[in-house]
């Protein structure tokens, strides 16, 4: 589903190379999970898949069923399936939530030919999606992610995961700022997601998540490049023995 | 420095860039020509926005159908108020150009189940000025729509001075709507005395016309009164819109607050002068200003200058002024859900406008009535 090869990637503004030749392949269905030390450039990866303009592609492609996205705009890429749950979900006064959800539904929709949302049809499907996910429907009333909590942020983001139905999923450090409750209601809302033709990459530093979400694989990302591969058993040895040995092996 | 022609058919002189208050629009090199009195309605006249007991200016001549509520009271036998005063320009030049005087005086809440309106409209390329003169009695709430509209095309210059008063506990719920052509000009000043516990909301959109300057001044003249001024400034194509506002608080507590949302499109040039003045006797004065801009051009500018004048020494004043462009966060957030770029653009600025409208309260009539003239604005021109 996703096929990442050779992906050089640098910083537009000062030409900082962040990563230096990833390869990275992800199947339907697959929860794969990212882990590195800070800096290893885990968050330049998400926001290369969205499309960020901040960063710059030199080399290398991104396969999204067989496509390069690489060649299509940020809102393009999403309505072909792909979702990033923000490790910091932009706060955006005066747009407020219902409004953000449903212009996003049914632009996607839209782009995918398919009918546009009446609005008692969104309504419907917003409520179903956010008692699931314990998310007060007055909430969603207000301004998009304005004076949220940090958890309420996430869960937000999971919400618009789960409306958007995309088939990509990428959720950068989805547990940070989460409390244990927090925790487990973003991770069963995932989990609920999980589906043969969707595939889902999860990253973050810590093995907690992963007790949640539990990866089909686990790939360790450091300066740049996947330098080893395993299945869930390597984030248990990633939290007892820490980065050292690996990145000493690969080196 | 020899005299223009407008200075020559006004028989006054024009303030250029020297007189502070012009500073940042020279109303002399702006307005070198101006065309002449007019002379009655060539066609078309007022049409209103939403139902109003309605007072209708064509070409600066009151329409003589008006049915006003109980509790209003219309007269016609009015002089218009002038000034020699250099920063009183657009005073003077009301009081020698053609146009009706009429005063108003209102009691009660005659004006809240359907508001008044003071329509204006210009047909010609000619020049008219209106004169407002209007009496809130105490205790009395008025609503009232000023709008001030133009035949598509012609480059008329209208010119309205409205003096407003309000006595012990009035309330006035006033709405200054600016949808001039963007061929044609429009001077006005707003002057409002407040006794004590009078309460001015009083809210700006404009949203057309070339060369407008809107001037507010607002004597806090009791305590315990308040005043909130609201306005959002559509500034495109080759507009040059000013909004000067000043606030004189003359006695102890009183409060006022005031918040422009300002978008700047084609080669729009905006400016924002707000002088807040506290007098020594002032004490407990709480007055806060803000001024946000979202420039959305380079070829277009906003010039904002806030001014505290300060003799009392126990009062909270704040002013703010941000120019910005749309932050690429947000946009990429919004894209990154699936919106287009453009209705992602639009979004955000429409959230950045409509924000001011909403905070207004108003009817939800109204209100979607403002917002629907913010809509079309933003669909021409960002």
């Amino acid at each position: 589903m996703l096929e990442i090869k050779n992906l050089h990637v640098r910083i537009a503004e000062d030409e900082t190379e962040i990563l230096k030749g990833l390869d990275l392949t992800v199947k339907a269905g697959e929860v794969a999970a990212i882990m590195g030390p800070n800096g290893a450039g885990k968050s330049t990866l998400s926001y290369v898949l969205a499309g960020k303009e901040d960063y710059e592609v030199t080399e290398g492609e991104i396969l999204f069923n067989g496509e390069n996205i690489l060649d299509m705009e940020v809102d393009e890429r999403a309505a072909s399936g792909v979702f990033l749950a923000f490790q910091y979900p932009m706060e955006i006064p005066g747009v407020a939530t219902m409004n953000f959800l449903k212009a996003a539904m049914n632009a996607q929709r839209k782009a995918r030919d398919e009918a546009e949302y009446t609005t008692p049809e969104f309504i419907k499907k917003v409520k179903a999606a956010s008692a699931d996910l314990s998310i007060d429907f007055n909430m969603l009333k207000r301004a998009l992610n304005v004076g949220f909590s940090g958890g309420e942020k996430k869960r937000a983001e999971i919400l618009q995961m789960a409306l958007l139905e995309p088939t990509l999923c990428v959720l950068d450090e989805t547990d940070s700022g989460l409390d244990i409750d927090a925790l487990k209601i973003v991770s069963d809302g995932v989990n609920a997601l999980r589906d043969p033709e969707r595939a889902f990459l999860v990253i973050t530093h810590y093995q907690r998540l992963l007790d949640h979400i539990v990866p089909d694989t686990v790939h360790v990302l450091y300066n740049g490049r996947i330098i080893k591969t395993g299945d869930k058993s390597l984030a248990l040895h990633l939290e007892e023995n820490g980065y050292a040995d690996i990145i000493a092996a690969a080196a | 420095m020899q005299k223009t022609q407008a200075e020559e058919a006004l028989g006054m002189e024009l303030p250029t860039r020297r007189v502070e208050s012009f500073h940042y629009t020279d109303l002399r090199t702006m307005l070198r020509e101006i065309p002449d009195n007019a002379s009655g309605s060539t066609g078309g006249n007022y049409a209103p926005l939403v139902d109003t007991h309605l007072l209708s200016f064509n070409d600066g001549k009151l329409a003589d159908d008006q049915v006003l509520p109980k509790g209003v009271t219309l007269s016609t036998d009015v002089a218009k108020a002038t000034s020699s005063d250099i920063n009183d320009a657009i005073v003077g030049m009301n009081a020698v150009t053609s146009g009706d005087a009429i005063s108003l005086v209102i009691e009660g809440n005659a004006t809240m189940e359907k508001p008044l309106g003071l329509g204006h409209f210009s047909s010609n390329e000619s020049r008219n000025a209106c004169y407002h003169k209007v009496l809130i009695k105490a205790g009395s709430e008025a609503q009232v729509i000023s709008r001030h509209t133009s035949k598509d095309g012609v480059a008329s210059l209208a010119n309205t001075v409205t003096e407003i008063e309000l006595e012990k506990d009035a309330v006035a719920n006033w709405f200054v709507i600016q949808q001039e052509s963007i061929s044609a000009n429009r001077l006005a000043r707003i002057n409002v005395s407040l006794a004590e516990n009078a309460k001015l909301n009083l809210f700006i959109l404009n949203a057309g016309g070339k060369l407008v300057r809107q001037e507010v001044k607002v004597d806090v003249a009791g305590e315990g009164a308040h005043v909130d001024i609201k306005g959002v400034n559509l500034i495109g194509d080759d507009a040059h819109i000013d909004v000067t506002t000043v606030l004189d608080h003359n006695v102890p507590n009183t409060t006022a607050n005031e918040l422009f949302r300002n978008v700047v499109a084609g080669n729009g040039h905006g400016v924002f002068q707000g002088q807040i003045k506290v007098a020594q006797i002032a004490q407990k004065t709480d007055a806060q200003m803000a001024c946000n801009t979202l420039l959305l051009t380079d070829d277009g500018d906003f010039s904002a200058k806030p001014e505290l004048e300060i003799f009392a020494d126990d009062v909270l004043c704040a002013h703010g002024a941000t120019v910005t462009d749309i932050d690429d966060d947000h946009l990429f957030y919004l894209r990154a859900r699936g919106i287009k770029e453009k209705t992602a653009r639009g979004l955000l600025i429409k959230a950045f406008v409509d924000e001011v409208v909403e905070e207004i309260g108003v009817s939800e009539e109204l209100e979607e009535a403002f917002i629907g003239i913010i809509d079309s604005w933003l669909d021409k021109n960002a």
